[in-house]
C-alpha cells in the first residue's frame, strides 16, 4: 500500500515536472536582455582542402573541430547553465569558421579556456582555434598567431545605474575599481595611475557581483564585455565614458599554421562582404543597442 | 631564470606583502582560536562542548574555497562591519584552520593522563588552572609535529586568496601569462619559494621537539 502511494506520488510529480519544463524553457538560447536570438545559419562548406595546415590535418583525422571559447561573458561567449548551450558573438564567429572549414554545428566541441591558459592551450594543440575576447598584441604574437581582427573593442567602465560621480576613466581617482587578476585592463589602470584602489577577482562576473553588492564602484574591461553585463541588468548597471584603448579581437591559432590563418581570414572576409558578420553581430552583441561594422583584416 | 629576474618585483611583492603576511597573521589567529576551541571541547560545561563540536564539524567539512566565497561575496551583503579583502582573507583562513588546530590540540590533551587533572582538582585547582598550568603545556608538547603539518597546509592554502582580490603567490601566474611569459617556468619558481618558506617551519619543529623532549 505504502509502496503504491509512493509510486503514484512519484509519477504525478514527474508529470508535473516535465510539464513545467516544456512550458518554461525557450527553444533558442536566450540572448542578453531576455530576447530570443534569431537563428543565424552558416552554410557548411564542402571539399575544403588545406594540405599545408597541420591543424587541419588533425581536424580531418578527428572528424570534429575543437574550438576554445569563454563561458562567462554574456553576449560574447556564454554557457547557459541549464541547457548547456553556448551563445554569443564569439561563439557565432567560432561556428562561422567551423562552417567555412566544412564542419557543422554538431561537429564542434567547445572547450572553455580561461584567459591565463590561452597561449599554453593553443601551443599544446589542445584546441584548434580560440575565439574568446582575445586581443591581438605583439607579446602574444611571439607564442601564437592571430586571424582577424573580427571585432575592435575598447576598454571602458561599468558602474551602477544610479552612479553620477563616475563618468569615464578620468573620474576613477579614489574609487574602487575591479577587474580580473593580472589582466591587461587592470594593468593599464595601474600604469596610468587611474586609481590606487584596485580590486582583482578571478572572473568578470565576480567583479560585477561585487559591483552589485556595493563593494566596488566600477568594473573596467573591454566595452563589449561590459555591454553584455549591462544588457543583462539594464536597470542596475550602465557603461560610461568613451573607450580608452583599442582591443582588436583575433582568432588565436597555432603560430606555425599560416595556411589555416589565411583560410580563416578568407572566411572572415567573405562574411564581412556578404553580411553574415553583421547578422551574427545583430543577433548577439547588437541586442544591447550598440552598432558596429566589420573591421579591417590584418593579413600578416 | 629570465622569468624570475624580469619579474623579481612581482615575486617579492607577492611573497612578502601577500603570502608571508597572510600566513603570519592567520597562523597566530588560528593558533589562538584553535586553542580556545579545544578548551571549549574539553570544558565541563555542556553548552561550550556542544558549540565547540558543532564549529569543528561544520567548518572542517566546508571546502576552504567556500569559506572564502562566503567572506568575499556573502559577508558584504550582511551589512556588518566593512572589512578589506585582506582582512576577509585572513578571517577565512583563521576560521578554517582553527578547526584543525582545535582537533590536534584536543588529541594532545588526550595524551595527558586523567589522573593528573584529578589530582589537581583534589588540590583545589580551578578548571582554568588545570588546563593552563598542567594539561595544555603537556598537550602542546605532544602535538608539535601534527601542528607543524597544519601550519604548512595553511601556508599553501594562502594561495586561494589570489582569487579573492588579495595579491599573493597564487596570483603570480596570471600576471606572468598576461605579460607573455612561460607560466610553467614561473610556477616552478613559485614552488621553490614555497620550499624555502617551509624550511624554517620544519626547523622550528625540530628545535621544539628537542627542547621539550621528556627525559625517558
Amino acid at each position: 500500500m505504502k509502496l503504491r502511494t509512493l509510486a503514484v506520488g512519484l509519477m504525478v510529480g514527474a508529470l508535473a515536472l516535465t510539464a513545467c519544463g516544456r512550458e518554461g524553457s525557450p527553444t533558442t538560447p536566450a540572448a542578453p536582455g531576455g530576447e530570443t536570438a534569431p537563428e543565424v545559419s552558416y552554410p557548411v562548406a564542402t571539399g575544403v582542402s588545406l594540405p599545408d595546415s597541420p591543424t587541419f590535418a588533425k581536424i580531418q583525422q578527428r572528424g570534429r573541430i575543437v574550438a576554445g571559447v569563454r563561458d562567462d561573458q554574456p553576449g560574447l561567449g556564454f554557457r547557459d547553465a541549464t541547457t548547456g548551450e553556448y551563445a554569443g558573438f564569439d561563439v557565432e564567429i567560432a561556428r562561422m569558421i567551423a562552417a567555412g572549414l566544412g564542419y557543422g554545428e554538431d561537429q564542434i566541441d567547445y572547450v572553455v579556456v580561461p584567459s591565463a591558459a590561452r597561449e599554453d592551450t593553443i601551443e599544446r594543440g589542445d584546441i584548434d582555434y580560440m575565439v574568446g575576447t582575445y586581443t591581438i598584441n605583439d607579446t602574444r604574437k611571439q607564442r601564437v598567431s592571430f586571424a582577424g581582427p573580427y571585432y575592435v573593442a575598447g576598454q571602458s567602465v561599468l558602474v551602477a545605474a544610479d552612479n553620477t560621480t563616475i563618468t569615464g576613466k578620468d573620474t576613477l581617482q579614489g574609487q574602487r575599481v575591479c577587474s580580473v587578476t593580472g589582466s591587461t585592463p587592470i594593468q593599464r589602470v595601474r600604469d596610468q595611475g587611474l586609481t590606487d584602489q584596485i580590486v582583482e577577482f578571478q572572473t568578470y562576473s565576480q567583479c560585477v557581483d561585487q559591483l552589485l553588492a556595493g563593494q566596488v564602484d566600477a568594473v573596467t574591461t573591454d566595452d563589449a564585455i561590459l555591454a553584455g553585463f549591462a544588457s543583462q541588468r539594464p536597470d542596475e548597471l550602465k557603461v560610461v565614458g568613451e573607450p580608452f584603448s583599442q582591443e582588436p579581437y583575433g582568432i588565436g591559432l597555432n603560430r606555425d599554421d599560416s595556411a589555416l590563418r589565411n583560410k580563416i581570414n578568407d572566411i572572415l572576409q567573405a562574411s564581412y562582404d556578404d553580411g553574415t558578420w553583421q547578422k551574427a553581430y545583430d543577433s548577439t552583441l547588437g541586442l544591447s543597442g550598440t552598432t558596429a561594422s566589420p573591421p579591417e583584416l590584418q593579413r600578416y | 631564470m629570465n622569468v624570475l629576474l624580469d619579474n623579481l618585483p612581482l615575486y617579492l611583492e607577492a611573497f612578502f606583502f601577500g603570502t608571508i603576511r597572510l600566513f603570519v597573521i592567520s597562523a597566530i589567529g588560528s593558533l589562538v582560536l584553535g586553542t580556545v576551541l579545544a578548551a571549549m571541547r574539553v570544558s565541563p560545561m555542556p553548552v561550550l562542548r556542544v558549540f565547540g563540536a558543532m564549529y569543528v564539524n561544520i567548518v572542517r567539512n566546508t571546502p576552504l574555497t567556500l569559506v572564502f566565497f562566503f567572506f568575499a561575496f556573502a559577508y558584504p551583503r550582511l551589512d556588518l562591519i566593512d572589512v578589506s579583502y585582506f582582512v576577509a582573507a585572513c578571517a577565512a583562513l583563521i576560521v578554517y584552520t582553527a578547526a584543525f588546530v582545535c582537533e590536534v590540540i584536543r588529541s594532545g590533551v588526550n595524551t595527558v593522563p586523567v589522573g593528573q587533572a584529578e589530582a589537581a582538582r583534589a588540590l583545589g585547582f580551578t578548571f582554568a588552572q588545570i588546563l593552563g598550568q598542567i594539561v595544555m603545556p603537556q598537550a602542546f608538547r605532544a602535538v608539535v609535529p601534527p601542528l607543524t603539518s597544519i601550519m604548512i597546509a595553511l601556508l599553501k592554502n594562502t594561495t586561494i586568496a589570489a582569487g579573492f582580490s588579495v595579491f599573493e603567490a597564487g596570483g603570480i601566474y596570471q600576471n606572468l601569462s598576461e605579460r607573455g611569459y612561460d607560466v610553467l617556468v614561473g610556477l616552478l619558481w613559485v614552488a621553490l619559494f614555497f620550499l624555502i618558506l617551509v624550511l624554517p617551519l620544519t626547523g622550528l619543529q625540530r628545535t621544539l621537539e628537542k627542547r621539550w623532549r621528556v627525559a625517558a
